[in-house]
């Protein structure tokens, strides 16, 4: 299936908020990442919640509970039930005219010091086509994202194989039982520019040198006869290699990529 | 470059492996050596070859010309963009030119010039500068005292200008014009209630300062000159006044002179006078005159020296479009010469004659510019002026007069307009436009290239293939006159040549007008359309920088935010090539289409859509009409979408294609990112939410990948000849966030990855101890962005690339819904010497070329840094496998090289943003930086490989090949006979 390719850009919203970073953090009362890792978890659940219907418009039904536990972000596991002979025909119908299935979560934070507020109003969906669902037969793999702080920002839901070929599902059993595998993904810390392992390495070869010179000197003094005139070849048919259309060197950047 | 040359060498130790170290070095010295000529650098002779720049100054905020020499050419000029230069008033060219800091900081306050000296005061009555005005240096700076600027004026003694006076909210100084020290500083008593706005000096060893208390009295304060003594204060009643400086000028010998509209009167008073309490008012009636409704009258009075008291001529604007000249004389006020209708008035003096410009309408389309002596209000002989409106500019606001005096002792004048639209024009008598400058363009917000069209004989070819097909015999004929008619064009190019060829080189020089535009064999030339802040459209030759047309949108608001949008190329023979423009005013969001055809800039006669909503967003999809024409949909903020353009065809198509329609919209004050799907009817259903919390992290910016982007790899090959695929997501968003906690230590970046169409999060990441502005590049499986490392104080560069791995999913096609595995994400970052002021990526035909990033510095300078340098499988240590591969070592610092600036020394100043577009040629990307100055050049991001150089030696390979053949020729022959003798022997 071809996808038509998503362009755009929103006019209003991306320039106004360039200078925004500037206001000083007025309601960031000291959550930092490392808190949600480290706090521990009493086991609390989280709806979630899927919608099938042949007319597409959502009526979402409870599919099953999300159950935290431990400290671990990774400590989840979903418990739901079985479909009902109603919705497993719904889905098969559902599929047949290729709506989709959508799940939703409410916004929620996975830490546990914000158990007050840790509900806020408003959901996180997404979807994926039911005929995928069906002919994956309810193998399915739910991810939810947390930010930095441990707020869930967004839930995707994916069938493996996910592809839609027109397989005709016959086994009701196929469609009874969710084969699901659920996580919790934090975002990871980029990497800054690695200066230490750098120098420690540069270091490590300065000592190499420093502790025989005599072997680092001599290499020189041996090859310099050698080296003298590859470097002035290198740089003879390099430069002419520049000024030559420079073909050669062309082909040799473009293979790089 | 040897740190990490030799420094490696040491991990061998082995004396019998050093043959392989002895390789490796070889190695090593080549990609030395290799990386040292993908510079890109032009060589001398190349310079500006293909590539131009074009310096602006922006908005025109005070122009002074230099009276001191008959000869002199100088024109000064400040503007609203922080720059104050010199003109050469005979040719528009830039004499010298200084760029302040952008914002309050760098403002012009005000422009002063006595002789070989311009006085500037900057930043609010930050610094008080002196220039030397023949080559622009700087004499001297003084820091002023804080508070704000009100006014500055030149003070002179005994018919000399020695001083300056800068009057602040709260206290007055003076400065030394030679020197710039500080003469004396005074408080000003009661500057808390009285607004002082004015300063006043006629010469006489007094500086008058006038303030006001609105709609109360105004407040008049005598200064000695030599120490800054109060010699006098007084108030007068003046209860109709608000403001001093939009309703008074002084005239004459120090009388203060005011207008008021409400009481339709005219009042004076003399500063000096002790006895006048309360000012003369004079009705306007009692001149027979009458200041429109509505419209706040302007004085203007003209002081030639700074060291004498102005003249008692002054103009009274009573309309917009009304002048007239008056005269105070004996206390008594007379009409000297009544300007009905005119546009625009203004004083100038040569020598010891002061002139008056009046500049009034002619016709529809032209303004006549006369000149009147300004004592007595008669019109010179043979002064006229012609100015003609351009019909597609903007009506004149602003009327710059330089008067001079002619060998038989009349005056003559020179004249520069300012528009609207910011149009700068340089006149002199009888109406010839000595030059012109098009200050829009210092203010660029978006820009596209264009193909040009093909030649008539070209399009007359391809027109054919477009018909519909009448018949086999008429077919034939059609193609044998079309083939006919290039043979003639082909013929009479040949004969051009030789004519050409013939004439000296300079002359063969042909001007580029909009009627000679045509495709060049390498679609290297293209029409560059260019969207300016104040709503003027501009076309332009890429290849020479000539504007070929410009059209200026009325009425659109000063802080509207526009989108250009390509949707018919020049492909489409014969429809016309047409862009549509999105004008969206920021704070409503109400939007309005204009539609033109970027080749000619008319506009386009095609009915667009009344836009009754704000404009969420706007998705350009490859479905076009019969016309060709791509469909664009509009979303509003009900979520209803309306097509342009709209026809049953194009409602057919995208009924049919609905379900397969994604878009995504940004709510960046809620942090929320939601994607809709289109239905059958046009309406839309929510389909995905992702909300990123707002009280913990920003959405800064979102961007997808370029639709015209071609990825001519799938895959990487690596060192051990498996390939890595890459992560080819079209759908593919970056979203860049900044945590609204700035302290340095818990700020950061966040980078989002997110499917448009599923709004699955791919990738998730956290640059830590970082703060923006972050500037960011998205492109094939890649994102580079650049942020502030808070910690370090350096700005920092990371890249990230997403790969699937050594197998493709589905190695045909892509689809966003069908795509389980999540990509292996690998990032890097390195430190980057420089500030960084906008990025962009290299753009390619076909996208086999390496890519370059164009990183716009704020010295002016674009440099052109390979990607290979930003590549996250960098090793730490080198192995056989990433030497196969021709990966860098990894080093945490980017390397800055002199030869990688495309732009030599032609630096754009402010540089906001680059566009790159590919050309016909696969080894070039045309490069545009704009800012403040436009620079366009062609950059080779793998060099030439597809082009001889300029100087290739023909003569000599085509003797080598000749004489290859004749040598092979005749040792064939000697051959043969050496065979036949020993044949015979």
């Amino acid at each position: 299936m071809a996808m038509i390719r998503v362009l755009s850009l929103i006019l209003s919203v991306l320039s106004t908020v360039t200078l925004l970073w500037t206001q000083s953090g007025e309601c960031n009362n000291g959550r930092r990442s490392g808190d949600a890792v480290d706090t521990d978890f009493s086991g609390f659940s989280v709806p979630l919640e899927h919608s099938f219907e042949v007319d597409d418009v959502p009526r979402f039904r409870l599919r099953g509970a999300l159950q935290f536990r431990g400290g671990r972000e990774n400590g989840v596991y979903l418990s739901q039930n079985q479909l009902s002979e109603k919705d497993r025909n719904t889905l098969k119908d559902v599929a047949a005219v290729d709506g989709l299935y959508r799940i939703r979560v409410p916004r929620v934070s996975l830490q546990m010091d914000r158990q007050t507020e840790r509900q806020s109003e408003g959901y996180l969906t997404t979807f994926v086509r039911a005929c995928s669902l069906v002919e994956s037969h309810l193998s399915d793999v739910i991810t939810l994202h947390t930010d930095v702080s441990g707020y869930v920002i967004g839930v995707s839901i994916v069938t493996i194989p996910g592809s839609c070929r027109g397989i005709e599902v016959e086994d009701e059993v196929d469609l009874e039982v969710f084969n699901t595998t659920v996580s919790v993904v934090s975002p990871v810390t980029a990497p800054p520019p690695e200066t230490a392992p750098y120098i420690e390495r540069m270091e490590q070869e300065m000592e190499k040198k420093g502790k025989n010179p005599q072997e680092q000197k001599s290499f020189f003094a041996k090859y310099w006869m050698y080296i003298v005139p590859l470097v002035l070849f290198l740089m003879m048919s390099g430069a002419q290699d520049q000024s030559g259309g420079g073909a050669g060197g062309g082909a040799a950047n473009g293979g790089g990529r | 470059m040897p740190g990490w040359l030799f420094g490696s060498l040491t991990a061998e130790h082995c004396g019998s492996c050093s043959s392989a170290a002895m390789a490796w070095l070889v190695v090593r010295l080549a990609i030395s050596v290799s990386l040292l000529y993908t510079a890109s650098a032009v060589f001398e002779d190349q310079v500006g070859k293909f590539d131009w720049r074009q310096q602006f100054i922006g908005k025109v905020r005070f122009a002074l010309f230099d009276t001191q020499s008959q000869a002199s050419k100088k024109l000064l000029v400040a503007t609203d963009k922080n720059v104050f230069a010199s003109l050469n008033s005979r040719t528009g060219d830039l004499f010298w030119r200084h760029v302040d800091k952008t914002g309050p900081e760098g403002h012009i306050d005000t422009l002063l010039m006595y002789g070989q000296d311009a006085v500037v005061v900057v930043g609010n009555g930050r610094l008080l500068r002196s220039w030397e005005t023949t080559v622009g240096g700087l004499k001297w700076e003084t820091v002023l005292d804080t508070g704000s600027f009100q006014a500055a004026a030149l003070v002179g003694v005994q018919d000399h200008v020695k001083y300056v006076a800068v009057l602040k909210k709260s206290s007055i100084s003076l400065h030394d014009l030679s020197s710039g020290s500080q003469i004396w500083v005074e408080n000003l008593p009661d500057s808390d209630t009285v607004q002082y706005q004015t300063i006043y000096s006629g010469g006489n060893g007094l500086v008058f300062v006038l303030g006001v208390v609105p709609n109360s009295h105004i407040v008049i304060v005598e200064y000695k000159i030599e120490d800054g003594e109060i010699m006098n204060k007084k108030s007068v009643e003046a209860a109709w006044m608000s403001s001093l400086e939009t309703s008074c000028t002084i005239i004459s010998s120090g009388i203060l002179l005011c207008a008021d509209q409400i009481t339709q009167s005219l009042y004076t008073l003399p500063l000096q006078s002790a006895e006048q309490t309360e000012m003369r008012q004079i009705h306007l009636q009692t001149l027979d005159l009458e200041v429109a409704s509505g419209f706040q009258p302007v004085l203007t009075s003209t002081q030639p020296n700074p060291a004498q008291p102005p003249l008692s001529e002054f103009f009274l604007q009573l309309s917009p479009d009304h002048h007239i000249l008056l005269q105070l004389k004996d206390n008594l006020i007379a009409p000297l010469r009544d300007f009905n209708p005119s546009y625009l008035a203004a004083f100038a003096t040569s020598g010891e004659r002061t002139v008056a410009a009046v500049m009034s309408p002619k016709n529809d389309t032209a303004c006549s510019i006369n000149l009147f002596s300004a004592d007595t209000g008669r019109r010179h002989l043979d002064t006229t002026i012609i100015y003609h409106m351009d019909p597609n500019g903007g009506k004149p606001n602003r009327l710059y007069v330089h008067a001079f005096l002619k060998k038989d002792d009349s005056v003559g004048y020179r004249v520069m307009v300012q528009t609207e639209d910011l149009t700068l024009t340089f006149l002199q008598q009888p109406g010839r436009v000595v030059w012109m400058r098009e200050e829009a363009l210092a203010d660029v917000v978006t820009m596209e290239m264009v193909d040009l069209p093909f030649t008539g004989t070209q399009a007359e070819l391809e027109g054919e293939f477009g018909k519909k097909a009448d018949g086999l015999l008429p077919m034939v004929l059609k193609r044998l006159s079309s083939q006919f008619i290039l043979l003639q064009a082909w013929l009479a190019h040949l004969w051009k040549l030789f004519y050409d060829a013939r004439k000296p080189r300079s002359s063969v020089k042909n001007e580029i007008t909009i009627d000679t535009l045509s495709r060049d064999e390498f679609n290297l030339q293209k029409m560059m359309v260019m969207v300016t802040a104040s709503g003027k459209l501009f076309g332009i030759d890429s290849k020479s920088g000539t504007i070929l047309w410009k059209q200026y949108l009325e009425n659109i608001q000063p802080n509207s935010v526009f989108k250009l949008i390509v949707q018919r190329t020049t492909a489409h023979f014969p429809h016309p090539p047409q862009c549509t423009l999105l004008i969206k005013d920021k704070d409503t969001g109400l939007g309005s289409l204009y539609v033109f055809n970027p080749i000619f800039g008319k506009k386009s006669q095609i009915g667009v859509p009344a836009l009754p909503r704000p404009i969420l967003q706007t998705l350009l999809l490859p479905v076009i009409d019969q016309d060709y024409a791509k469909v664009l949909l509009l979303i509003d903020d009900q979520y209803k979408v309306t097509a342009f353009p709209s026809t049953k065809n194009v409602l057919q198509q995208l009924q049919d294609t609905a379900s397969s329609i994604f878009f995504y919209l940004v709510d960046s004050s809620q942090g929320k990112l939601s994607g809709f799907r289109l239905r059958k009817d046009l309406s839309t259903e929510l389909i995905w939410e992702v909300v990123i919390p707002a009280e913990v992290q920003k959405i800064v910016a979102v961007k997808g990948k370029r639709a015209n982007e071609h990825v001519h790899s799938q895959g990487r090959v690596m060192g051990d000849r498996s390939v890595l695929y890459k992560y080819l997501n079209p759908n593919l968003l970056a979203v860049i966030t900044e945590s609204t906690d700035t302290h340095q230590e818990r700020s950061f970046v966040g980078i989002f990855l997110i499917d448009g169409v599923t709004g699955r999060i791919v990738h998730e990441a956290v640059q830590r101890k970082a703060r923006g502005p972050v500037h960011f590049v998205h492109s094939e499986n890649w994102v580079v962005y650049v942020y502030w490392n808070s910690k370090f104080r350096r700005n920092e560069f990371s890249v990230l690339e997403l790969f699937e791995g050594a197998e493709l999913y589905n190695s045909t096609v892509f689809s966003s819904l069908d795509r389980p595995h999540p990509p292996q994400v690998l990032q890097q970052s390195y430190i980057f010497p420089a500030p960084i002021s906008t990025l962009e990526a290299t753009l390619t035909e076909k996208g086999i070329t390496s890519r370059h990033l164009l990183v716009g510095l704020p010295s002016g300078n674009i440099l052109s840094l390979p990607k290979m340098f930003l590549d996250p499988r960098r090793p730490e240590v080198v192995s056989e496998q990433s030497r196969e591969e021709n990966l860098i070592p990894y080093a945490p610092e980017m390397p800055i090289r002199e030869e990688w600036f495309i732009n030599y020394n032609q630096t754009v100043s402010r540089v906001r943003g680059i566009y790159t577009a590919p050309s016909g040629l696969e080894s070039t990307c045309l490069v545009v930086a704009y800012g403040l100055d436009i620079y366009q050049t062609r950059v080779f991001p793998s060099k030439q490989f597809d082009v001889l150089k300029d100087d290739y030696d023909y003569v000599l390979i085509s003797s080598v090949l000749f004489g290859l053949f004749f040598a092979t020729m005749i040792s064939k022959r000697l051959a043969e006979v050496k065979l036949l003798n020993r044949a015979w022997r």
